[in-house]
């Protein structure tokens, strides 16, 4: 016999009794016997047979393919190490920064990226035993120019994007903003008009702070089109 | 134990010279999130104990020999502030303090999934504001709090407070002067949920019967304490909740269907990948 | 504080694209100060304390006041010593270990505001000449910094003096201090406040956050008191003023030590 013990959507906390019984189970569940128990503080979803806690915090753990914004804060001869907001510093390495082949002797990697400069990248690599690679050598990666990043929890960022991107797509149009997601937290707005990235980051704002309610999509249009922003405390 | 247990700290009617009875907590409450710039914290009052709890990490360890191969490392960093207790204390760090520090260390990580994040550290960092007996307790009962608060996964929460002798009676949660004359203080950690006790310590002279009675008396009062940590964490996120006017009912179905199935096996501990 | 702190080319620019339009990132004035809060009382254990709050840059300082002996050269004195801990729970970029640089300079510079204005007539604290004396310990404890420190450290620091209460005490014949229950409210006589103000850029502006301090290069800190004097002054970092720049400075800092000062003195008339 499955039974599940809470309520779909609730909030729960580490070592909240889920459900018992034979269930696939995703973050923030552990599994002993047959018993399910929360691990995090979060939103309880029950999909079925399919249960998770959708954390409200928490660091970035990167995943290989993933795309990130980062942070250059050292420069070697031949890499860079990078700031991807994650528990571990990653590693961009010259000949996996560009095109071009990169000679030590001649190239100059500081011409590449330098400390401070924001670079769109994507996890090449990642596992226990060792730090995060990165690439920047695939189409629309590189350094950022203009505009501004903001940082939100890691696990908002689905939510910012919405299904099918319907709610980054929407903040877009309607903040006639250009918007990157990274999957690490960290946001890249660049607009015309400086207001118009305030609106972006208002909304993305509202976005993060409600993450864990219903109808925050219908909620944030409306916020966008009344063409005057709620007052957030 | 510095009492000899002559000092009357119970009346005739049993009460305790504070004005509580033997078995009952000191007024405790506990606010979550109230540093801006740490992953999780947050601040206990107990009694007349205030103290602030301060999470970092998992993030990257310095010096990097130290860090564990398969599982963060959990640091803990209990300090008292100088003017916390009646003469100013010295700001190096004492003796006590670093073993302090130490034990809370190995409680939280009974309970803390950290082979989660191998190679790095989670510090957590308590600062006692004002001290009046079982600061070792508040201080755990917050900082356990705080790592729930940083997203840090864990087993359960570990709660916490002293069970002790006073007028060869034992007494729950003692306070600065029951530490004092008192004849025994016996601090323990409990995590309710897993029913497993992460730290324990005793000083002062106890019978048999009198450690079986503490020990009781004190897994009684984490537990009550830990319903109020519960309430505390659940408590930051209801109020957004509420503070939102409408909530239709439409997104709980917006989940297609597909996504569940494509989850590997029971196993699985990633979040399936949209 | 805060100087393994990369800040990007990206957040750079954008302070100073601000700032060339007179805005800042969080929506304040050059000279706009953020919101204050000083909650005074706050440990009961220590004869004075206050938890101040300034945006989200919080401190909390204590005042213990303990029987000593004055230095040879002052023997009519009491003694003032400020300590500041920069606690690796206010930021992840603080580190564990004795006080850094960056905390003993914060230390000195509060220091300096508070004995060179003379708020506290110290020989007052004297109880028996050469023999004893109170020594006030004046400690801070760093919260979480966004930014700032100077001003809410003197903010906290006055705000803990002014509430301190000290135990009285009776001298016996024998010239023994004997240190009594009751306990009097230590007398303030000014009320200094300090204003920093950060260059960046061509720009100079008052209360920064983190990362406008971590944008900037220069940074000026006056100690004012109530009669407008210039009780202390502190130049930081290897930028440079010019003098004309210096003098404007001044006169502005001058007009937001008066909003720091209502606001201290409003914290205090609640107790």
């Amino acid at each position: 016999m499955s039974v599940i013990k809470v309520k779909n959507h609730e909030i729960v906390i580490p070592g909240d009794l889920l459900a018992e019984g034979n269930f696939k189970y995703g973050e923030g569940v552990i599994r002993k016997g047959n018993v399910y128990y929360s691990t995090l503080v979060g939103l309880f979803q029950d999909k079925g047979e399919f249960i998770q806690v959708k954390s409200l915090k928490g660091k970035y753990v990167p995943r290989p393919g993933d795309l990130v914004i980062g942070k250059i804060v050292e420069v070697g001869l031949t890499n860079w190490i990078v700031d991807v907001g994650a528990p571990y510093s990653a590693v961009l390495l010259a000949n996996n920064a560009t095109d071009k082949r990169f000679d030590p002797v001649k190239d100059d990697t500081r011409k590449i990226f330098d400390i401070g400069d924001i670079v769109l990248t994507k996890i090449a690599s990642f596992d226990r035993t060792r730090d995060p690679s990165l690439l920047t050598n695939e189409r629309g990666l590189g350094k950022l120019r203009g505009g501004r990043v903001i940082e939100i929890e890691a696990a908002h960022i689905p939510r910012v994007i919405g299904k099918k991107g319907t709610m980054i797509n929407m903040v877009k149009r309607l903040t006639r903003t250009q918007i990157i997601t990274g999957q690490n937290g960290r946001i890249w707005i660049h607009g015309k008009k400086p207001e118009d990235e305030i609106k972006a980051i208002e909304s993305i704002t509202k976005i993060e702070l409600e993450a864990h309610t219903q109808g925050l999509t219908d909620r944030i249009r409306e916020m966008l089109s009344n063409g005057q922003t709620e007052n957030e405390k | 134990m510095a009492g000899d247990g002559t000092v009357q700290l119970i009346d005739e009617k049993g009460k305790r010279v504070d004005g509580r009875d033997l078995d009952e907590l000191r007024p405790l409450s506990i606010k979550i999130g109230v540093l801006k710039n740490a992953d999780g914290s947050a601040e206990i009052r107990m009694g007349k104990n205030i103290i602030v709890a301060a999470v970092y990490g998992p993030r990257e360890l310095h010096p990097k020999h130290r860090a564990l191969p398969d599982r963060a490392l959990i640091q803990c960093f209990y300090r008292m502030a100088t003017f916390s207790v009646n003469d100013r204390k010295s700001p190096a760090p004492s003796r006590r303090e670093k073993e302090i520090s130490m034990i809370l260390a190995d409680s939280l990580s009974s309970v803390v999934l950290t082979e989660k994040y191998p190679r790095t550290a989670i510090d957590v960092y308590m600062q006692v504001l004002q001290a009046d007996g079982g600061t070792r307790c508040a201080s755990l009962i917050a900082a356990s709090v705080a790592l729930a608060d940083a997203g840090v996964p864990m087993r359960g929460i570990v709660s916490s407070v002293a069970a002790g002798l006073i007028n060869d009676k034992v007494a729950l949660d003692l306070y600065d002067l029951e530490d004092q004359k008192g004849s025994g203080d016996m601090p323990l950690a409990y995590a309710p949920t897993l029913d497993e006790i992460s730290l324990l310590q005793l000083d002062g002279i106890f019978t048999i019967d009198q450690f079986e009675e503490s020990l009781d008396l004190a897994v009684k009062g984490a537990k009550e304490i830990f319903e109020i940590q519960k309430n505390a964490l659940k408590q930051k996120y209801t109020d957004i909740r509420a503070d939102v006017k409408e909530v239709p009912k439409a997104e709980a179905k917006e989940v297609p269907k597909a996504e569940a199935k494509e989850v590997p096996k029971a196993e699985a501990k990633e979040e399936p990948k949209a | 504080m805060g100087d393994n702190y990369v800040i990007s080319e990206i957040e750079k620019d954008h302070i100073l694209f601000l700032l060339e339009q007179n805005k800042r990132s969080d929506n304040r004035e050059l000279n706009q100060i953020r919101e204050v809060n000083i909650e005074t009382h706050y440990v009961g254990k220590a004869e004075g304390s206050a938890v101040v709050t300034l945006g989200d840059t919080k401190l909390i300082v204590g005042v213990k006041a303990i029987l000593g002996s004055p230095f040879p050269d002052t023997p009519n004195t009491g003694v003032i010593t400020i300590s500041a801990e920069l606690s690796p729970l206010a930021s992840p970029y603080f580190e564990i270990g004795p006080p850094s640089n960056a905390a003993i300079e914060l230390a000195r510079v509060t220091d300096r505001a508070i004995r060179e204005s003379h708020c506290i007539d110290l020989s007052k604290l004297c109880i028996v000449p050469e023999k004893s004396v109170w020594i006030l310990f004046i400690d801070f404890y760093i919260l979480n910094d966004a930014g700032n420190l100077f001003d809410a450290a003197t903010l906290g620091a006055i705000a803990a003096l002014a509430t301190a209460k000290i135990p009285k005490t009776k001298v016996g014949e024998d010239g023994v201090v004997e240190v009594l229950e009751e306990k009097e409210p230590l007398k303030i006589d000014h009320y200094p406040v300090s204003v920093t103000s950060y260059k960046v850029g061509k720009f100079n502006i008052f209360d920064a956050n983190f990362k406008e301090e971590r944008v900037s290069n220069s940074r000026l800190t006056f100690g004012f008191d109530e009669d407008d004097h210039i009780v202390s002054v502190q130049k930081g970092r290897q930028g440079v003023y010019t003098p004309e720049e210096i003098k404007k400075i001044l006169r502005e800092s001058l007009l937001v030590s008066k909003t720091l000062r209502k606001e201290l003195m409003k914290a205090l008339s609640k107790k």
